[in-house]
Parts: C-alpha cells; structure tokens; sequence
C-alpha cells in the first residue's frame, strides 16, 4: 500500500499551562470520525514534548489548541522544535483565540491554517483534507 | 370547566404547525407545549418551595432578596502587573462595583514563578502574574480590605495566594476576622473541567480541607471554597450535569472535612457556590432553583446539619463566556444581559457580566464598562429587583425545576455509587459524560440545530475588527526581572528555614496554612511551595480521553 492509501495521522496537542480543552477534544473527536488516526497529547505540553510525540507518532499533521493568548510564543516554538528533529514538513496548523492582526505573522512563521471560535468541524475536516498530504514514510 | 392538558394537547393544540418537530432547551431537554397545574402533580408549595429565606430555600437564600440587598457587582479582573490590575480594580470601584474578584495568570495559577521557563509566554496574559508577596502588596494597593470582599479565582496555588492576602492585611494591621471574601480553591472541578492542578485529586483535597479547617478558626468571614459549576458548564456540560457535578464536589468537600472531624456547622455556612448562566433562559433560573433545595435537603438529612446558614446555597454567577461570539462581537451585549437577567431572576448573590470583546481578548476597559452597567441597568432601571422571586409558581418553571432536580439526582446517586465524588473522576466518569454532551452540542450547531446568531446564521461577509486589550512584551520580561530580584534580595536561611517546615508539614499531614503563611512572609515564592507539593504529593498527569 503506498503512503497515499493509509489515513492522515494528526496530533491534537495541547500546548501551555491553561486547561481549555474543549475545543481540542471535538477537534480530536471530529477527526477520527472523519477516518483520520488522532493522536490526543492532553493539556500542559511544551513545545519539546509535542515535537517528540510527532516524532514518535510519525504524524502527517499538528493541530495545536490555543486559548492562552501566548500563541506567538508557542507555534513558533512548536515550529522550530519540529525543524530540530527534521520534520519541517509535518503540517502544523491550530486554532483559539487568535486576534486577526496576529494571522500574517504566524502564517509567516509557518502556521499553516488557523480556525478560530464559530468554525465548524466540518470546515477544518475538509480543510485538513485539502491542506495535508501522507508524508512519505 | 377547563379541559384536561392531555385532551387539550389532543383537540386543540396544531401541533401540525410547530415550526420544529421537536422542541429542546439547550441541555437538549424536551419542552412541551404547555405547562399546567398537572405536571405539578403531588406537589406541595411547602416542600417543594416554602416562602423566600425558609427551607428549602428554593425561592431565595433571604427573605427580602434585593429589596434588602442588591447582589454584588463584581467584575473578575486581571492582567498584567499587580499594577496594572490594581488600576482596574480602582477603575471598577470607582464605576460602583461593590466588590474585587480577581484573576491570575497561567503560571500562578500552577505554581510555577514568571521567571521559570514554562512560564514563557504566558506571564499576565490571561491574568495578573503573582509570584510573591511583593506582588500581592502591589495588587492590593489602597483598597481597603477590612471594607471591600474579594474574591481570588485560583486552585492547587489557593493555599500560598490565600496566605499571601491574609499577609498583606496583616502588614496593614487588619486582623484575618475582618477579612471577607471568596478563595475558589475547588479542587475536584479542577479534574473535571478546569484543569488547573498540580497533584492528584486526594492530597489536592486534603490541601483543601486544610484551608476550611483553618478558616473556620482564624478567619470565619471568609469562603475558603466557592464550589464551581463555571467550568463544566464552559467545558461543554449540560445545565443538570453542571448542577449534579457541582453538587457532588461539594459533598466530597463535607464528607473529608466530617472525615477530619470538624462538626458540619463549623464550617457549612461559609461555603459557597458559584454557577455558569447560560443562554436558556428559564433552564438557567430553574437550575439555580434546584440547587437550593437539592443542597438544602442534603446538608440537614445527609450530613445532619442543624445551623440554617448551613443549608444555604449562596452563590456567585457568571454570565456564559461559552456563548459569545467572535463574529459581530456587540451581540454579544445582548447575550450578557439576557443571561445576567437570568442570574437575579435565579436568585444570585453576586454576578459577574461577560465583556462583549471576551473571545477576542481579556476585556478592555470600555467592553468591561457596558458589562458593569448591564447589571446596574437591571438592577435600577428594569424594576425586577423590586420583587422576591418573582417565577415561583410558574408551572414552566417549576415543572423544569423539578426535572432537573430529578436528573442531578440521578447523577449524584451514580457517583455515590461509584464510591464518591474523587472516585468517579479517577474512573472519568464526569470528565467523559461531559465530553459527550459538548460533542453532542456542536454537532447541532455543525447541523443547524442549535443557532449562534452570526455564527450559523445571520453572519456577516465584512466585519471591521475591534480594538481589543493587548498586553505589552514587556510584561514578561518585567515581571520575570522583579521576581529574580526579590529572590536575591530575601534572607536565605528564613526561606530555606520556612520551606523545611511546609515539606514537614506537607508529609506529616498537619496543617498547611500556618507553615504556608509563614513562609510567604519571608518572600518564598508560588513556584518554590508548589515545587514542594509537586515533590510531596506528586504530579497529576491528564489522561487525555477523547
């Protein structure tokens, strides 16, 4: 079977100190019902160990949930922790709290999508659709 | 001769006409066409109700409500520097709120000092960084603690920020019994919902009975727990799960304070509630309804309390953070007021508004204003404050009252069960039940079945952005420099000396809160007392069930 058969591997990770998490466990829900394979990290992660699980997961994709406010401090830390262990191409993409002025700089930094509150599941399923592909194995 | 509810169901209701096939609060409960003096079968006014400020309380806690008494403005503020907040707090006083709540960021919320590396990021971003006591005295500058209540919304750090507040007053030459006030300091709902911890639910609660113990004894004024349905209901539970779960924490908290051997009327009537109001508007009234008479009943029979002040369910309320909307953000204005008008028709003691900015930000000053001045226009303007429960006898109300109660029931009945409150969330049981039923909700609104106005339906194309609260960079950096600084300017040795007697007391199971006081009076900070839980107790780990 070639790697563009098998299901997209996400990892729903949960980065920082706070404990809004409901937004990531629909997310996580949501994908497996869609046919994905979801890994869920639980809350309180560092930026080292969500780039270790994707390593050790060997995912396609990252979504990151954040509500904290310290989004520009966590998705490029994400991003760069990913590029250390050589999985630059492991698509990250996230949702929360994100203010719109924010957006141009995390899509700069690497941020590949970005759903805020009052997007529906539906959207970020079809979206990961279009936007992750099966990374060779 | 009126015709019977069935009959009348039958002959002269369209239900062919329903815009819907099936009506349903937004806990997905069915409404029925019409409520009448049948579904209140068996009912009788003095068990079920009784007159405002008598058993079982399901009118109200005081028997003039507002007319004696308007509930407490207080607006849940923090961000920033203690200065920063303390600017707000005057701000807000000075605008007629009649009480302080406040809001702490991330890393003091879970013990960890701005200067430690998880802190990055993170530091007065949600909320105003504490990390020693310097910072509590800079919080609380000029308010006048022996004359204002406040309240602090912190968990597993509750002990150290408590003894930090009651040092302060101490400094100022107020004594702990002229202190009131609210710490929330509800572990249980911490696993359930909130997830702020450090460790494991049993040595959480017993940091918890600690904190009442000590309270009852030197500062009977103040709350040490303010039992929380806020944040099941935020993380996606319905309004009976909220109530049952909300209920269930707090005989957790009676029994291992019984279990201490305190006698329940030393400490009861000093615990305090504190519920989410939502959307639906006659559920919300009808849920705050239920949980007095359900905690009433269970304090005098379960527990055998015999002080009425121990039966009282006195509580604060928040207006549903959940509900608001990015999109078309001014509606959410609306949304506050309707949910707060909810509030002092449930009965509330104290109120908080939502900021229409709030899924944006932490709220400006403007958005926090129309917020206040919601709760002041009910209150002065609408007349409804005038009356003391004015819904009871409503046969919808009741009749929904009553249906809730029953499934709270139900609820607490399985976690009795189970062995109790701390076993069912080791088994998950409360954290998976509301998991479902937030999974549930969105995919109603996914299929159009519930509506967020402006989310689902009647969005906008075009939406010009609005000016939101931004915390500067510098925060962090400030913040960080301060705390390195205190550190190297403290006695070493009565730090060292003050931190031996908490790791003592923490593994002798004597009480923590005079070695935690103690302690913060030499300047140790959150981060090295929780350092001590987290080496004692252990360190709780989320089991991430999806």
């Amino acid at each position: 079977m070639s790697h563009d058969d098998r299901p997209l591997r996400i990892l729903v990770a949960k980065p920082g100190l706070d404990g809004h998490d409901r937004g990531a466990k629909i997310i996580a829900r949501a994908f497996r019902d869609a046919g994905f394979e979801v890994i869920y990290t639980g809350l309180h992660q560092t930026p080292e160990m969500i780039a270790e699980a994707a390593a050790q997961e060997d995912v396609d994709a990252i979504g990151l949930s954040i509500l904290s406010g310290a989004h520009m401090t966590l998705f490029p830390a994400v991003i760069e922790e990913l590029r250390k262990r050589d999985l630059a191409d492991v698509t990250v993409f996230g949702g929360g709290i994100v203010p719109a002025e924010d957006m141009p700089e995390l899509e700069k930094l690497g941020v590949r999508g970005i759903f805020t509150p009052g997007a529906s599941t539906d959207t970020i399923v079809q979206w990961v659709r279009e936007h992750v592909a099966a990374r060779a194995a | 001769m009126t015709t019977p509810k069935a009959e009348w169901m039958k002959q002269r209701y369209p239900k062919a006409a329903d815009r819907r096939e099936r009506f349903a609060t937004l806990s997905d409960a069915d409404v029925e066409p019409l409520y009448a003096a049948e579904d209140l079968d068996d009912w009788r006014y003095a068990d079920k109700l009784g007159h405002p400020g008598e058993f079982p309380y399901t009118r109200g806690v005081h028997a003039s409500m507002y007319r004696g008494k308007l509930w407490t403005m207080r607006q849940f503020a923090g961000f920033g520097t203690a200065e920063d907040t303390n600017e707000r707090f005057k701000f807000l006083l000075a605008q007629g709120q009649t009480g302080l709540s406040t809001a702490f960021d991330m890393p003091t919320l879970m013990g960890y000092d701005a200067d430690h590396p998880r802190a990055l990021g993170e530091v007065g971003r949600e909320g105003v960084a504490v990390s020693s006591l310097a910072d509590m005295e800079a919080l609380f500058a000029d308010v006048p603690l022996d004359r204002v209540t406040t309240s602090m919304t912190v968990n597993c750090t509750a002990s150290v920020l408590l003894a930090m507040y009651f040092a302060v007053a101490e400094r100022r030459g107020i004594s702990f019994d002229q202190l009131g006030g609210t710490i929330q300091n509800d572990m249980l709902k911490e696993f359930i919902a909130q997830k702020e911890w450090i460790s494991p639910p049993e040595p959480s609660v017993r940091v918890v009975v600690d904190m009442i113990e000590f309270c009852a004894r030197e500062a009977p004024r103040w709350h040490p727990v303010s039992i929380s349905g806020y944040h099941i209901r935020e993380a996606g539970s319905t309004a009976a799960q909220e109530l049952a779960f909300t209920l269930a924490d707090g005989i957790g908290y009676v029994e291992a304070a019984v279990a201490r051997g305190l006698d329940v009327d030393s400490f009861a009537p000093r615990l305090s509630f504190f519920f989410n109001v939502h959307n639906d508007f006659f559920e919300e009234i009808a849920k705050l309804r239920a949980a007095r008479r359900i905690w009433a009943t269970t304090m005098r029979e379960r527990f055998g309390a015999r002080q009425p002040k121990s039966m009282m369910l006195r509580t604060h309320c928040q207006t549903a953070g959940c509900s608001l909307t990015a999109q078309q953000p001014v509606n959410n204005v609306v949304r506050v007021a309707i949910q707060a008008l909810a509030g002092v028709l449930g009965g509330t003691q104290s109120l908080h508004t939502n900021s229409m900015d709030e899924t944006l930000a932490l709220p400006s000053e403007e958005s926090v204003l129309v917020a206040l001045r919601t709760q002041q226009i009910i209150a002065e303007e609408t007349g409804v404050a005038n009356f003391v429960d004015p819904l009871g006898g409503s046969y919808a109300v009741e009749a929904i009252t009553d249906r809730i109660e029953a499934e709270a029931l139900d609820y607490i009945r399985r976690i009795d069960d189970m062995g109790g409150i701390v076993r069912a969330i080791e088994l998950g049981f409360p954290q998976k039940e509301i998991a479902e039923a937030s999974y549930r909700f969105q995919q109603q609104l996914d299929r159009g079945q519930q509506v967020m106005v402006g989310v689902n339906k009647y969005q906008l194309e075009d939406e010009p952005p609005i000016e939101v609260l931004r915390i500067g960079a510098d925060v962090e950096r400030k913040q960080a420099d301060r705390v390195r600084a205190r550190k190297a300017a403290r006695d070493a040795a009565a730090v060292r000396q003050a931190l031996a007697e908490v790791r003592r007391a923490a593994a002798e199971e004597t009480n923590l809160m005079p070695p935690i006081l103690a302690a913060v009076k030499v300047e140790c900070t959150v981060g090295e007392i929780s350092d001590i839980f987290r080496e004692t107790f252990g360190v709780y780990r989320d089991p991430a069930w999806i």
